[in-house]
């Protein structure tokens, strides 16, 4: 187990490795640079020139790229070139939000998607399996955007009970106005989120329930409940836990668009801003920073199988 | 498992109801002189410092607020002084001596000297300057600080523009440090709290020089989507929305007895530029046609309804070289059709326009295409991102027409330019724009500039489709805000809520 943990963590760095090269030549692709973003309109090439040399956007491509690989094995992410302020500390505020909302979000989903999946399995044959099966379906098909913008108009325009966007400045130092302001933005995000999971939940549910154990099980007396306690939801777990992981990454992900229907000051707002201004400091950093908790998640849930699931280890250490 | 789900469900509810209970602590004062104005605004500061690519967010929280200059360009559009106490100019209009007002301080708690108003100068003309305003400066050939409330600025050329570009330039603490992210200016408000992607505050300032302003605090509140602004406006999350920029949004607060819809004055122009250089836009003869094939009129209505204003040249009525020029270039298919069998194109041609892919230009080039249909020119549709513009069209030149919104006042004197992007090249309006810089008089300055309007109009340069409307939305209960928002300056002094 020592030994799979050590070779999945190998396997971590070398895929961040990549993945930030893949990342630093495709933003160069782009059209357009940082420094136009930054000058006025009628700015003379003169102007352009100096402010491009100033970022050190004129140098060669391989000489940005190594001079920026050195500072991210330092953990140093520089400065944004269009505010000039440092910044880790800027994604360290704009995680204020996002955490908050990314995990407040995946707990809830994740809660009511294997409640909902598990009775829609276990049930459905009966009016309220199909119900659940049904709203799963319908989930599915909405996108995220437009679950927000009619929460919006229903909550916020109609009803008045809670804010169309945007949050405190003075972040939690209110949390009863921080956690209002998050109402909507989670909710959105765990309508259509537990809608997909349940799906999986449901399906891994029937797998288990048409399974040739659980059939055993019951045959040596056990009552279907019982059965399914012991046997059933560990194993419907394993699919669930890979699905969970990658959720949670999605989540996450998902969290930008959210963030900006929501005029929320969070990782996503500040990254679209970014692209925009071509502010590779500020796209680099947040990517580098998103791409370590992907992996990082992906990582835990490999781990976290294995430990609910004895048949991985055995199979894949006999193989090596 | 069926009971989990269903408590979470009802403590969610139940959290909901108790927390939207609460909701809006902490917003300050609700009225009175100690209010708390809180302002919706599309346009967040990528950074505190004009000189440094702040943009026009920077402009509109601190100009005038935070900041002043020695002069200062008031909502009407006039220039008046502000840290200047008086001036002088020389009889061969060389030398201008400003005299500063007596008694002012920085928010530091500095004194205000001459050397502070030359080191501001300075910073704007430096090297890695990244101002707007730099090669305004390009006349100022030294400045001197004969003693501590006195500043002589010698130029090279006589320029009557220079109070009005004097009022860009702010006045800040020649010692002050992280400009990018704090201020120290002499303005009735200080800097509270920068939090990006979200908000900035300013506090009213209780040691100003002038009156005091007669609110407590005031939030710029930032949004990324026109949508999500009005959404805030009609929750009360903001009182004062700067520039509605969504035609759609109005009717929501149109007739509606807690919304004050006020149109003032705008200097934003929507312009088809054509590639004055390649044929057959270097034909004044063609662009004229094209000019009077385009119903601007119903254009301006299918995009902002009743609002908004026709114009016939780059000069919008609140610059003081205003002519209506509507009639040099009227709507008629006949003419346009005339125009362009004189020219040789009896038959019509092909031409591609690259169109920025923000509202309004991909509905304006669908229109315009249509149009342009009707005599006989196929126009087709290259949609660009605008970064895409600034590369293809601004730098490289490498287009055919292209849309574009063109914001600042006074910018007329940019056809005297060859060298920008549209490439309209007159000597004569060229020769214009230089005399009317050097003019003795600003009479004579506004003469000259009519002619160079006149000129462009006739040349049809490029086409004025129409000018944006400048539409502030507030909530009634607020008063004393500016309406016209020149140059995107938001003076929030006089802001006072019930």
């Amino acid at each position: 187990m020592t030994s799979y943990v050590l070779r999945r963590l190998l396997f971590l760095l070398l895929s961040l490795a990549a993945a930030m090269v893949v990342l630093f030549f495709l933003l160069r692709l782009l059209p357009g640079n940082a420094a136009n973003a930054l000058l006025p309109l009628d700015a003379t090439p003169e102007q352009i020139a100096a402010a491009e040399a100033a970022l050190g956007t004129d140098r060669p491509l391989w000489q940005q790229f190594f001079e920026w690989a050195g500072q991210m094995a330092r953990l140093d992410l520089g400065e944004s070139f269009i505010s000039q302020l440092p910044v880790l500390p800027e994604i360290a505020v704009r995680l204020q939000v996002t955490v908050p909302l990314t995990l407040m979000s995946f707990v809830i989903a994740a809660l009511l998607s294997v409640g909902i999946g598990f009775v829609a399995g276990y049930r459905a044959d009966r009016w309220y399996g199909t119900a659940l099966s049904g709203f799963s379906q319908l989930g599915v098909a909405v996108p995220v955007f437009w679950v927000g913008i009619l929460l919006v108009w229903v909550f916020a325009l109609g009803l008045g009970w809670l804010p169309s966007g945007g949050f405190p400045r003075r972040d939690w130092a209110y949390p009863g106005a921080a956690l209002t302001a998050l109402i909507l933005p989670v909710a959105t995000i765990v309508i259509v989120m537990s809608a997909s999971m349940s799906r999986y939940v449901r399906s891994a549910t029937i797998d288990v329930l048409g399974s040739d154990f659980l059939r055993t099980s019951r045959a040596l007396g056990a009552t279907s409940g019982e059965a399914m306690l012991r046997h059933g939801l560990r194993n419907a777990a394993v699919p669930v836990i890979a699905i969970l992981g990658i959720e949670l990454a999605t989540t996450f992900l998902g969290a930008v668009v959210v963030e900006s229907v929501f005029t929320l000051p969070g990782l996503g707002t500040m990254l679209l801003t970014a692209i925009a201004q071509h502010d590779y400091p500020n796209i680099q950093g947040i990517l580098f920073i998103s791409t370590v908790f992907v992996l990082l998640v992906g990582c835990a849930a490999d781990i976290i199988q294995r430990v609910v699931d004895p048949r991985l280890r055995t199979s894949l250490s006999g193989n090596r | 498992m069926k009971k989990l789900s269903l408590t979470l469900l009802a403590s969610v509810t139940a959290a909901t109801m108790f927390l939207s209970g609460c909701a809006g602590g902490g917003a300050g004062v609700d009225g009175g002189t100690d209010a708390s104005i809180a302002i919706g605004s599309l346009y967040e500061p990528q950074n505190l410092d004009n000189t440094a690519g702040g943009g026009q967010g920077v402009t509109e929280a601190f100009n005038g607020n935070v900041y002043e200059g020695l002069f200062t360009l008031t909502d009407e559009g006039a220039v008046e002084p502000l840290l200047a106490d008086s001036f002088t100019t020389s009889d061969d209009g060389l030398t201008y001596t400003v005299t500063l007002r007596e008694g002012i301080t920085f928010h530091s708690g500095k004194k205000l000297t001459s050397a502070d108003v030359k080191s501001s100068m300075e910073r704007v003309v430096a090297e890695d300057s990244k101002s707007a305003r730099k090669s305004s400066f390009d006349v100022v050939e030294s400045i001197e600080t004969p003693d501590d409330s006195t500043v002589v600025y010698h130029l090279s050329t006589p320029s009557i523009s220079f109070p009005y570009n004097l009022s860009y330039i702010w006045v800040i603490n020649g010692e002050a440090k992280d400009l990018t992210s704090t201020e120290d200016g002499t303005g009735p408000y200080t800097l509270g709290t920068w939090k990006r992607g979200n908000s900035l505050s300013l506090e009213r300032w209780d040691d100003y020089w002038g009156s005091p302003a007669t609110n407590g605090e005031v939030v710029f509140t930032y949004f990324t989507d026109a949508t999500a602004l009005s959404n805030a406006l009609l929750t009360n999350a903001v009182d004062i929305v700067t520039t509605v920029q969504s035609p759609d949004a109005l009717t929501q607060f149109e007739n509606n007895s807690d919304y004050v819809v006020s149109e003032g004055n705008s200097t934003t122009k929507e312009l088809l530029a054509f590639n004055d250089r390649v044929a057959p836009f270097d034909n004044a003869e063609v662009r004229a046609a094209l000019y009077s094939a385009i119903n601007r009129e119903k254009l301006l209505t299918s995009i902002w309804g009743d609002y908004g204003t026709l114009i016939g040249s780059m000069v919008p009525p609140t610059d003081p070289w205003y002519e209506d020029l509507t009639q040099v270039n009227p709507y008629s298919v006949d003419r346009a059709k005339q125009k362009l069998a004189d020219a040789g194109y009896g038959d019509g041609f092909t031409f591609t326009l690259d169109t920025p892919n923000y509202d309004p230009h991909p509905a304006v080039a669908e229109f315009v295409k249509g149009e342009l249909a009707r005599v006989g020119v196929t126009m087709n549709i290259n949609v660009i991102t605008p970064d895409e513009w600034y590369t293809k069209v601004f730098t490289e030149r490498d287009f055919e027409a292209t849309l574009q919104e063109h914001v600042n006042d006074r910018d007329v004197v940019w056809y005297g330019n060859p060298d920008f992007y549209w490439g309209y090249d007159n000597p004569q309006v060229t020769t214009w724009v230089t005399e009317a810089e050097q003019a003795d008089s600003t009479d004579e300055q506004t003469a000259t500039l009519k002619l160079v309007n006149e000129q462009i109009a006739k040349d049809a340069a490029s086409l004025w489709l129409y000018l944006y409307p400048q539409i502030v939305v507030a909530g009634s209960d607020v008063t004393g805000y500016p309406v016209n928002g020149l140059n995107s300056q938001f003076f929030a002094y006089n802001i006072v809520k019930e």
